[in-house]
């Protein structure tokens, strides 16, 4: 009876049971971490009963369909995410630090970390942090008013919620996979791992992946369809070309995952044979078809910052864009080289060595188009008028260490050095080295840049600035020592080893990884300090760094329906040229009516319901999995049923916001780019054209 | 205007229908994009079960267990199923807002696609009979997955069409369920296409 209400779930499944029965260092740091997450959860409780906040954040938030807001839900999830992503990242190093010949932590404890943190990071930090910033971004500079599908957005930030709520529940009852983020079988099949770690990490990977590839669709979709009237494919932002790119790479590259994962779930739940050593099953499949999205997840994680990076060196160097049509090529040459170089992860799995350099080639061809980008941007930036503003010293950071990080993987595309350093910390410091340099920076310049179009003021120079130096600093103490430690011999995912050649390395790394940590709070203190200053920081206009495209044509924050009238758009750089030629800041001819999507809690349905069943199935509770499915199907049934989806705004109440505007603008002194990080910046930017 | 503007491949509503006909345009858009990445799926699920075809592991292989003549009967009944759905979309276009031949097709096309479940449920009976289970070997595993996630796609299709025959009574013919009933009919056409290729690889290449 007890397993049909509970299924395999007991008392001794929850975080402190085991601190209980055996106290030690290993279930103090389990039994506290998953003490944090239980107090994390009360203190938000607390703080939405105790300042009556729940009724606004469920109508302003939760059951919202603007993109705007989804955007920054996305990204505040991120930030939930990375700060556990990151505080494991610092126990791995200070575990490590201890290694020699033993550690603090227990394999078992450890394999649990590596395997969290990489899937967190992946995917629960970097990709809701870029389909944050495009979701917020890209409607705002092809001048739409929202997505083409606002509550499929909605959506897929429920599904992508309801996979991280357990992960982090992964930490309060029972434990998360040990496999890496990879999860390779046959270890996370049935016979050698018949607990609840690769279950957790099967839905989590489902529901996210399923949330992602819808998200996938509405991007392309959004991209290929709203565009204003005049904004032909040759004029879009560069950040919205990679996001068109990542959005292709999302709706081909997610299915594999999904798939993959739920082989594995039918190996391990209803005993079938893809991936198992007995009755024909063949685990190399797996190791194929994980790359399959694995590869391409690696561009889609980077292209959106390469976006950022096109961005912001056009507006902080206030010149065109260098090379815009070779930019546009070299993304779409990314985009479709990566589904041609999966099996460089597995270069010694056993395939034949023609087939090998077949993968090699192709890896190292997809290094050509990357470097044309940052001869793209370097050109943009020579003989610019460069401020060395927070977002420009995260894209330093990325010049030199994106290079080197690289330059690695190209040696590592070399089948014969695969076969030596495989499997070693040198490639952990090679994908470190371009996710954080790459992915990280780019979408940390991205929010930087872009905070003050979001929230209306700007954040702190001097803080901003700070946090760059540091992620910067932190990085290179963290990982480049990685590559001589994997040079040395030692293996990636070791839990203790023998050499005591490693323990000064391990000891910098540690020293670098505290860096990081102090980064991360530095984030945290330059966002409240922003907060704190915003009416010395506040930039209403809009308009804070000069920018080029259409998003910054609009007030910071935008209203609720992004432009009073549709803009047309007649070149590259359209609000770029509209300053220059002297006529920003126009009333529109005609003000229309406009509709907009009506607020929905269905994004909230899906979620609760995906976790619920996320849950039932990871516990065998099959009632519970059961309520969660029809929840989901219910739900999308009885939407069909709803006709009354859109509101009307009349074109009266959009002309009276607009003039107000207009007014405001007339009566605010515009700055130049000098003056552009002190107080006086409200927004406006003074006519200062490059000769 | 004398002609209509294709405005996304497939069966257009037709400048006759108004805003509908327009406002279809960006969601038949992203079906087919969805339909693109489901096809992602199913063509990874082929992938594994030919790679997986000498996996048998010692138990059953296709012509133990395979029933030709099922099949058949199968293809029969979903190409046939596709043509009434065809026939729904016609009168739909050009059935001036008529419900009831519209409403005929759909109930034909789910009947012809329930029949065609059934016929693969007997057959999946009549294989475990034999031991043909997904539990004894890759080969089988890979078998019921790409079969059953087709049967498992026909089945939410008819849980769909039960779903648009209710919108159809309560709604009635508006735009938002002419947009659809047109993406209803995309799906209903691409399970037949994968069908062919699950015909055509599964069965024929199975016993030949």
């Amino acid at each position: 009876m007890n397993e049909l209400i509970f299924g395999r779930l007991e008392w001794s499944s929850f975080f402190i049971h085991e601190f209980i029965a055996e106290p030690s260092i290993d279930s103090a740091v389990a039994a506290g971490a998953g003490l944090a997450v239980v107090l994390g959860a009360l203190a938000l409780l607390g703080v939405l009963i105790r300042y009556r906040l729940w009724d606004r954040a469920w109508r302003d938030w939760l059951t919202s369909v603007d993109h705007k807001k989804i955007g920054i839900m996305y990204i505040v999830l991120a930030l939930v995410m990375m700060a556990r992503g990151v505080a494991e990242g610092v126990v791995m190093r200070a575990h490590q630090a201890t290694a020699l010949d033993g550690g603090v932590l227990s394999a078992e404890h450890f394999a649990q970390l590596f395997s969290t943190h990489g899937t967190i990071m992946i995917l629960f930090v970097a990709m809701p942090l870029l389909i944050g910033l495009i979701n917020y971004v890209v409607p705002l500079q092809i001048g739409a008013r929202d997505m083409v599908f606002p509550v499929m957005n909605q959506v897929s930030l429920g599904l992508t919620t309801a996979a991280a709520a357990l992960i982090m529940v992964s930490l309060v009852v029972g434990h998360f996979e040990t496999g890496g983020w990879s999860a390779y079988p046959p270890y996370t099949g049935a016979d050698f791992n018949p607990g609840v770690g690769p279950d957790y990490w099967i839905w989590a990977i489902v529901l996210s992946g399923i949330g992602t590839t819808l998200t996938g669709i509405n991007f392309a979709v959004t991209i290929y369809k709203s565009r204003a009237p005049g904004m032909h494919f040759m004029r879009m932002p560069m950040f919205t070309w990679t996001a068109l790119c990542t959005a292709i790479m999302i709706v081909y590259g997610m299915p594999p995952l999904t798939v993959g994962s739920l082989m594995l779930a039918l190996d391990r739940y209803l005993d079938f044979h893809f991936f198992t050593n007995d009755l024909g099953g063949n685990m190399m499949n797996y190791a194929n078809i994980f790359w399959m999205f694995g590869h391409p997840e690696v561009y889609i994680v980077v292209l959106p910052s390469f976006g950022v990076f096109s961005e912001i060196s056009a507006t902080y160097a206030a010149k065109r864009l260098y090379g815009y049509a070779s930019l546009v090529f070299a993304t779409m040459a990314i985009a479709a080289v990566s589904f041609t170089v999966w099996l460089h992860h597995f270069f010694t799995m056993g395939q034949s060595a023609s087939v090998n350099i077949a993968f090699g080639i192709a890896t190292m061809v997809i290094a050509v188009p990357t470097g044309v980008k940052i001869y793209d941007w370097m050109a943009t930036l020579y003989r610019g008028r460069i401020r060395l503003t927070a977002p420009m010293i995260y894209m330093l950071g990325f010049f030199f260490l994106f290079v080197i990080g690289g330059l690695s993987g190209v040696i590592q595309a070399n089948p014969t050095v695969d076969f030596q350093v495989h499997n070693t910390l040198f490639l952990v410091a090679h994908f470190h080295n371009v996710l954080i340099p790459g992915t990280l920076f780019g979408l940390l310049a991205g929010i930087h840049y872009w905070f003050p179009k979001a929230f209306g003021f700007r954040l702190d120079e001097r803080l901003a600035k700070r946090g760059a130096w540091l992620w910067i600093i932190g990085f290179c103490f963290t990982f480049l020592p990685l590559y001589w430690l994997g040079l040395l011999g030692m293996p990636r995912r070791s839990a203790s080893f023998s050499d005591p050649a490693f323990v000064p390395w391990m000891l910098v790394t540690l020293a670098g990884a505290l860096t990081l940590l102090g980064a991360f709070f530095t984030m945290l203190q330059t966002g409240w300090v922003s907060v704190r200053d915003r009416a010395r920081l506040a930039v209403p206009i809009g308009d804070p760094w000069d920018g080029r495209t259409l998003e910054w044509s609009v007030p910071a924050p935008p209203r609720e329906w992004n432009f009073a009238a549709t803009p047309r758009v007649h070149s590259r750089d359209a609000f770029a040229v509209e300053k220059e030629a002297g006529h920003p800041y126009q009333p529109a001819q005609r003000y229309t009516d406009i509709e907009m999507p009506k607020a929905t809690s269905m994004g909230m349905v899906v979620g609760v319901a995906g976790t619920l069943m996320g849950f039932g199935l990871i516990w065998h509770i099959w009632w519970l999995a059961m309520v969660g499915l029809l929840g989901m199907l219910a739900s999308m049934v009885a939407r069909g049923l709803v006709i009354d989806t859109q509101h009307t705004l009349s074109a009266a109440e959009l002309e009276q916001a607009h003039r107000d505007w207009l007014t405001q603008v007339a009566s605010t002194r515009a700055v130049t780019r000098d003056e552009e990080t002190t107080p006086g910046n409200r927004g406006l930017a003074a006519a200062d054209v490059v000769p | 205007m004398t002609r209509d503007t294709l405005l996304h491949p497939g069966l257009n509503l037709g400048a006759a229908h108004g805003t509908a006909h327009t406002r279809s345009e960006p969601v038949l858009f992203g079906f087919w994009v969805f339909l693109m990445s489901d096809l992602i799926i199913f063509g990874i699920l082929f992938a594994t079960y030919v790679a997986m075809r000498d996996g048998t592991a010692g138990g059953p292989g296709p012509h133990e267990l395979f029933n030709l003549s099922s099949i058949a009967v199968q293809t029969g009944l979903l190409l046939l199923s596709s043509m009434t759905y065809g026939l729904a979309s016609l009168q739909l276009k050009h059935g001036n807002g008529q419900r009831y031949r519209l409403v005929i097709w759909l109930i034909i096309t789910a009947a012809l696609g329930l029949a065609f479940l059934g016929f693969e449920l007997a057959d999946f009976h009549s294989m475990a009979q034999e031991g043909g289970v997904p539990s004894r070997s890759g080969w089988l595993s890979a078998y019921y997955a790409l079969v059953g996630l087709h049967g498992l796609h026909i089945t939410l299709g008819l849980l769909w069409i039960a779903v648009m025959l209710v919108q159809i009574r309560v709604l009635g013919l508006n735009g938002l369920v002419k947009t659809r009933l047109l993406m209803l009919g995309l799906y209903w056409h691409f399970l037949d296409l994968v069908w062919i290729g699950i015909f055509s690889i599964v069965f024929l290449a199975g016993v030949a």
